[in-house]
């Protein structure tokens, strides 16, 4: 049997060393643990573009189709819908789209390629529910401020046709343009990364 | 004599397991205050809840499917096809909104009689965690039936963490498993659903009475009792207050208290059978509760390209959800939402109030707490209401005060004159007690007159007397506003 004291100065650095060695161990197990979680590869490939034939659409109409799981509208603009866009201005919380997310060749007053064919993702940039197409100019339950656009059902934020958000709404930004572009001139592909497709 | 087998048998246990310490310390010893009144039923028939819906919840699994393709379809199934199904699946979805119910009202008693003052500041701490976990135990739970509301709710909650800066996108996507809400993220709330959260409930309850027992329930009064001698002699103040004394000694006991079995657990079953009376009904005849308890949209398989024309979440949540509405910026929406149930942890330290019980408190906290209550009900309400501009005016009105109440707590809890308090818990009179003044009330009301029938004959009828009434209204008026002073 050890008669000796006990070494206290190397038991506390066994008890350091350990504690060290057994953090570094629990840090690294995490990494797999937590990676788990990030979507699977499966779930990031899916996603390929999606063509549109547009032309049945009537004035005024609204279509959806689905991509990456997520809503995307195309929507017909008459040119009434155009002329009150260009009078939304003061009302809206990013009329001219510098803090929104879309494609260069979107970024302009009517955010699309061609005016009257308004290209949108259908999610409200507040918390991702789908807004509602209203056209109507002010229905009842809207009020008279109301001059067509999207109301979003869960927090109450409304767009106008050209997916600019009003200020004093829920909803940060503009609804997103995905990127997209016309084979024909009825016939979109939707998701297709444009500068890809330049380079090819 | 010979001991019998069974009692060797315990005795075998009892030298290895300390069973009889364990029902002494939480049960049979452990002694509650006396004056235990209506508000005290919450906190054991929580725990009732608990086990239904861990029983149910068990059942539910063995034929539900986690599968975005399978699960409305099996949920539908379990209605109609497994025997018993319906009652099993109602019984969880009733026992949902009522762990809600009997949860508020369990931590409104908290605030009428300041429970989670000194020395309960960790049970109240405790007890909140315990209301998170439940929050996040509904909310996954209620993506699994894959309805509209299911999907759509997800979408929105998820969403919430988006709004944090730098990280927001990356957390929300974490969270999902996906870029939308999906098969993944169904599959991963199920196991968060069934096993993670579960088993932090289970602790957290532990711990909730752990720490409870280990300082003693508070009272209606908010007295602090103190430890006298077992006789019941009562000797004078200071003595008594030598006399408080730690540790397990049989000779003393905490005054005006009684064992916690057999008073209490007779007492709580009184309050079981009243509490499954009422469960039983909407089980049986309102288990969709009109679309709060089950919404209307939720029967509608989830549809990822169209949201509901009216989206709420389910009633318990509406509160929030309508803060959250309020706020016209996403991030300060999403921090006023949390804030308002941060905000309640932090009740603890911003009550500077010298009493505990509202008893004897002063009116501005009386008053305080009724235009908190009634915000707290306004905003539930107009959370399951649609958006509309006057809607939200009157959410952000309602924000205010639901903040106001406790960020100005510190300032009027500190001015407010309370009341002396009372050496010993006080008697208040039962309802059998209180059903002689009542009879009386009702003669006042009313009036004996001569009322001639069709046939002829003259009987005597009660009708109802307006000066009566009137005399009755305008004690009832005075004694309100005094109980507000």
């Amino acid at each position: 049997m050890n008669t000796e004291g006990v070494d206290k100065s190397k038991r506390q650095f066994l008890t350091s060393a350990l504690t060290v060695v057994g953090a570094v161990g629990t840090g690294y197990l995490a990494v797999p643990f937590l990676a788990q979680m990030q979507p699977s590869v499966k779930a990031m490939a899916a996603g390929a573009p999606v063509e549109v034939d547009i032309s049945k659409m009537e004035a005024g109409q609204l279509i959806r189709v689905a991509w990456r799981g997520k809503p995307v509208w195309i929507l017909n603009r008459t040119p009434e819908v155009l002329e009150t866009l260009k009078t939304l201005g003061p009302q809206l919380r990013d009329p001219l789209s510098k803090e929104s997310i879309q494609p260069a060749e979107s970024a302009n007053a009517e955010r699309s390629i061609k005016p009257e064919i308004f290209v949108a993702v259908g999610l409200c940039t507040h918390l991702g529910c789908s807004p509602t197409f209203r056209p109507e100019v002010a229905p009842p339950d809207l009020g008279d401020n109301w001059k067509g656009g999207f109301f979003c059902p869960c927090h109450g934020s409304w767009f106008d046709l050209a997916g600019r958000v009003y200020s004093g709404v829920p909803a940060p930004t503009n609804l997103e343009i995905p990127p997209y572009r016309y084979v024909t001139d009825t016939q979109l592909i939707i998701g297709e990364d444009l500068q890809q497709e330049k380079g090819a | 004599m010979k001991p019998s087998r069974l009692t060797l048998c315990g005795n075998w246990i009892l030298e290895r397991f300390p069973l009889t310490n364990l029902w002494n310390e939480h049960m049979a010893h452990y002694y509650a205050p006396k004056n235990f009144n209506f508000w005290y039923f919450f906190g054991s028939l929580a725990l009732l809840v608990l086990v239904n819906q861990f029983l149910t919840g068990i059942l539910l699994t063995m034929n539900y499917k986690p599968d975005a393709k399978l699960a409305f379809d099996s949920v539908e199934y379990i209605m109609r096809d497994v025997n018993w199904g319906w009652l099993v699946r109602y019984m969880h979805s009733t026992g949902a909104s009522a762990f809600f119910i009997v949860v508020y009202l369990h931590m409104f008693r908290g605030l009428l009689y300041g429970s989670f003052k000194h020395p309960r500041e960790l049970i109240w701490i405790f007890g909140m965690l315990l209301f998170v976990a439940l929050m996040a135990e509904a909310f996954m739970g209620y993506l699994l039936p894959w309805g509209q509301m299911s999907y759509w709710g997800a979408q929105v909650i998820i969403s919430l963490f988006s709004a944090i800066p730098v990280v927001g996108d990356e957390l929300s996507l974490w969270v999902r498993g996906d870029y939308v809400v999906s098969d993944a993220t169904l599959n991963r709330f199920f196991a968060f659903h069934v096993i993670a959260v579960p088993l932090v409930l289970v602790l957290l309850v532990f711990l909730h009475i752990v720490a409870l027992h280990e300082v003693g329930s508070n009272n209606p009064d908010g007295l602090d009792l103190k430890k006298i001698k077992q006789t019941g002699r009562r000797k004078s103040d200071e003595e008594e207050e030598e006399k408080i004394l730690r540790g397990n000694n049989p000779d003393l006991k905490i005054m005006d208290s009684i064992p916690f079995h057999p008073y209490y657990t007779v007492k709580d079953l009184v309050g079981v059978a009243v509490f499954l009376l009422f469960f039983a009904t909407v089980i049986f005849f309102m288990p969709e509760m009109g679309g709060y308890f089950l919404e209307h949209a939720n029967f509608i398989p989830a549809d990822p390209m169209k949201t509901p024309e009216h989206i709420a979440p389910v009633w318990y949540f509406t509160p929030f959800y309508a803060i959250l509405r309020a706020i016209p910026d996403k991030f300060a929406g999403v921090i006023g939402m949390g804030g308002a149930i941060v905000v309640l942890f932090l009740l603890p330290w911003l009550d500077r109030s010298k009493v505990r019980s509202i008893r004897y408190r002063g009116g501005i906290y009386k008053k305080a707490l009724l235009l908190f209550v009634i915000s707290f009900l306004a905003l539930g309400y107009l959370g399951t209401q649609p958006a509309t501009p006057t809607a939200t005016t009157f959410a952000r009105i309602f924000t205010v005060i639901y903040f106001g109440f406790f960020l100005l707590m510190p300032l009027y809890t500190r001015w407010e004159k309370s009341k002396p308090l009372p050496k010993h818990l006080t008697y208040q009179p039962s309802l059998e007690e209180r059903l002689p003044a009542l009879i009386d009330t009702f003669h006042e009301v009313t009036v004996l007159k001569q009322v001639q029938l069709q046939d002829g004959t003259v009987v005597n009828k009660r009708r109802p007397n307006a000066r009566g009434i009137l005399n009755v209204i305008t004690r009832l008026a005075i004694k309100l506003k005094k109980s507000l002073d």
